[in-house]
């Protein structure tokens, strides 16, 4: 698997160039929708019940095998990390990421107070790593945790190890806001690493607080990060697509038996004045 | 008779013993003759009754030689009492040895360490309104004297104190001493006085529950059950009602939205124009999304991942393992993954929707078994020209086949369906001709 999808990586270098474009323009769409809806408020004093915040991230590990240099306690060079879905800046939402090591290693518990939120290591065995994420104040008061199972060893045992093609196990998930609070909602409806849902019509918001460093928020992103050739392409239109197909067949199932059911009936229905002559 | 048999024991006695042992053969030739089965019977009763004897006399011998045992009248004293009194009792003894040592039952007589008090510390610390020295004073000599038996204290006593009154004084005194003559409270804070106080009121109370539950009637605890069988129906009563009142949220959250309950019905309804579906919701989906919904809202953070499997737990719920199972099969047949890879909202939505489907699909499956075999009941009386049993014979047997075809699995279901399609449709052409009937209908059976 993992070396299938490094060669999946290769062919899709070319797409990662024009891949975010179409995305920047959905996003564009997005805010200019957010711009008409605002004009057309009319109620105020609404709160934030109904809204949910979405923050896409991906987690997991890259992994290096040291070749030569590998000893029988230090086989393995790997990153542990959480990072955006289109790998932009966590750090509006995370103030600090907790790693909980195994206790084999000295100071089990790391803190990574800013991002990029990742942890590099080295080792030779493979064990649950606990990610606790802490977010800022008026985001989120309760740590949210992540549990993932750190790879070092490639799964299919064809080819030799290589020093050169690292293990990939990456994971894509949603961190969901329930209710979030006004100053949360302004500051981050216009940021890229959240994903806020479209205003209803007669909520009453703060103008959005403008982005003023852009060169922090550069620096946050992982777009630049030294490993970034190696990150997964997570592809939403390719699962809608399976979905959609999948569904589309058990409809068909499903218009079929109840055609069939209905004929049954029918033939009951005549069958029984049969019965009574 | 008699003189024959006399005359016959200890004649045939021996010879027949002799032939039991070398020929057994001879033994079935005799049985048969009315005398000779007398006679065999009552040998047949001598022999076992000698090795059993002999058997008990050695056990008996064995006993006598190991030990000898005699009682004997002997003096004795004990270390419980303190006037030297000397009784005699019958004695085990065992080869001339008498037994040593004092008395076996003198080690039950236990004490109980009853706390004393001076004149001192009774003005200092012990005096109470309701009681006087006197009364106190008598109180710790009647515990004294019986180790704290109360109820024997409490008929002893001279004034009509109930059990729980004595007792209550003596554990406060005792208290009260004991954390008066420590150096800090701290120090007898683990003490059994000073850490678990008496509660008067609550060994009444237990006393007087524990006193109706055992005058309780047969009748009462019948009249109990019933009310409790009751109170069960009436709760599950209520439950299907806030089930109702649940399903008749949305409709006036959408009306005037009010409340985390109605908001949490209102994004179950957003969810829906999400998925592009413009099918009506039903009620049950609605109230187990609700209550979902409301749930997740009350974590305030929390990953997709975590919310469809909340989401997809309460859909199946209703479903049993094997259900659930099946509906697992069919996505991985669709090549659809268990668990989205890419969980976005959109996707999870999708994800939800199909699994609905498929449910629905695998109900549609059951209900067409269950119609082709109301079918094949219906053709069977339809031949049934004249009332009689063989006709209901056929048509218990010819109702065995389709229920064997339902027990084989969805996929051979699903054959039959498709092999029956084309003869149902050729039966619809045959309608107008009730002579025709019969025959096709004939063909489809086979």
């Amino acid at each position: 698997m993992p070396q299938s999808s490094s060669t999946k990586k290769h062919a899709q270098d070319p797409p990662d160039v024009t891949g975010p474009n179409p995305k920047s323009q959905h996003t564009k769409m997005v805010k200019s929708s957010d711009d008409s809806d605002k004009k057309f408020v009319q109620n105020s004093g609404k709160k934030l019940k109904e809204l949910e915040v979405g923050v896409p991230i991906v987690y997991g590990n890259i992994a290096f095998w040291l070749g030569k240099k590998a000893s029988e306690f230090h086989s393995h060079k790997w990153t542990v990390y959480v990072r955006g879905a289109t790998n932009e800046d966590l750090s509006v939402v995370v103030k600090r990421v907790v790693f909980q090591l195994h206790s084999s290693f000295n100071n089990p518990t790391r803190v990574v107070d800013s991002p990029p939120f990742e942890l590099s290591e080295c080792g030779w065995g493979e064990f649950e790593i606990v990610l606790t994420l802490h977010f800022r104040t008026d985001v989120c008061d309760k740590p949210l945790h992540l549990y993932h199972h750190l790879k070092l060893y490639p799964e299919d045992e064809s080819g030799p190890l290589s020093t050169k093609r690292p293990v990939v196990v990456e994971s894509y998930d949603e961190i969901v806001f329930a209710e979030p609070s006004e100053a949360f909602f302004a500051r981050v409806q216009n940021h890229s690493a959240v994903s806020v849902p479209r205003l209803l019509p007669g909520l009453n918001l703060p103008p959005p607080v403008p982005i003023e460093d852009v060169d922090r928020k550069k620096r946050g992103g992982t777009k630049d990060h030294p490993l970034s050739q190696w990150f997964t392409n997570f592809s939403e239109a390719d699962e809608l697509l399976k979905l959609t197909a999948a569904r589309q067949q058990v409809q068909g199932h499903i218009a079929r038996l109840r055609r069939q059911l209905s004929l049954i009936e029918g033939q009951h229905q005549q069958l029984k004045p049969a019965s009574d002559l | 008779m008699d003189a024959k048999d006399i005359l016959g024991l200890p004649k045939n006695g021996p010879i027949m013993s002799q032939e039991k042992k070398s020929r057994p053969q001879k033994e079935s030739q005799r049985k048969p003759d009315g005398i000779s089965r007398e006679v065999y019977a009552l040998t047949g009763g001598i022999a076992p009754l000698m090795p059993s004897l002999d058997i008990n006399q050695l056990k008996r011998k064995a006993l006598s030689e190991s030990e000898k045992i005699t009682w004997q009248w002997l003096p004795f004293t004990s270390s419980a009492r303190k006037d030297n009194l000397q009784l005699y009792h019958w004695v085990r003894v065992v080869n001339g040895v008498p037994p040593t040592g004092d008395y076996s039952f003198a080690k039950f007589n236990k004490s109980v360490d009853v706390l004393e008090y001076t004149n001192d510390e009774y003005e200092k610390f012990l005096s109470d309104p309701s009681w006087t020295k006197e009364e106190t004073d008598q109180l710790f000599e009647l515990c004294k004297r019986f180790d704290l038996r109360f109820i024997i204290i409490a008929d002893r006593f001279s004034s009509n104190r109930t059990v729980e009154e004595l007792k209550d004084r003596y554990y406060s005194v005792s208290r009260a001493i004991t954390i008066a003559r420590a150096a800090s409270p701290a120090d007898v804070a683990g003490h059994p006085f000073v850490k678990e106080p008496y509660n008067v009121s609550q060994e009444i109370e237990r006393k007087r529950a524990l006193s109706m539950v055992l005058s309780q009637t047969k009748l009462q605890e019948r009249r109990d059950a019933e009310v409790l069988a009751e109170a069960k129906r009436i709760s599950v009563a209520r439950k299907s009602v806030k089930a109702a009142e649940e399903t008749e949220l949305p409709v006036v959250s959408d009306a005037g939205p009010e409340g985390a309950e109605k908001a949490a019905g209102i994004d179950g309804i957003s969810t829906s124009p999400n998925a592009q579906l413009p099918s009506g919701i039903a009620a049950p989906p609605v109230s187990e999304t609700a209550s979902t919904l409301a749930s997740l809202r009350m974590l305030r953070v929390y990953l997709r991942t975590y919310a469809l499997e909340q989401m997809v737990q309460a859909a199946s719920s209703s479903a049993g393992l094997r259900t659930i199972k099946r509906v697992e099969q069919t996505l991985q047949d669709l090549g659809v993954n268990l668990k989205p890879k890419v969980p976005t909202k959109l996707v999870c939505a999708e994800h939800l929707e199909l699994r609905k489907e498929i449910l629905t699909l695998l109900n549609l499956q059951k209900q067409l078994q269950y119609k082709e075999a109301e079918g094949s009941s219906y053709r069977e009386g339809s031949y049934s020209e004249t009332p009689g049993t063989p006709p209901k014979r056929a048509q218990q047997d010819r109702t065995f086949i389709p229920d064997s075809t339902s027990f084989g699995g969805d996929k051979v279901g699903k054959r039959d369906q498709k092999r029956k399609g084309p003869g149902r449709l050729s039966e619809v052409p045959s309608s107008p001709a009730q002579s025709k009937r019969p025959r096709k209908l004939k063909t489809s059976d086979g």
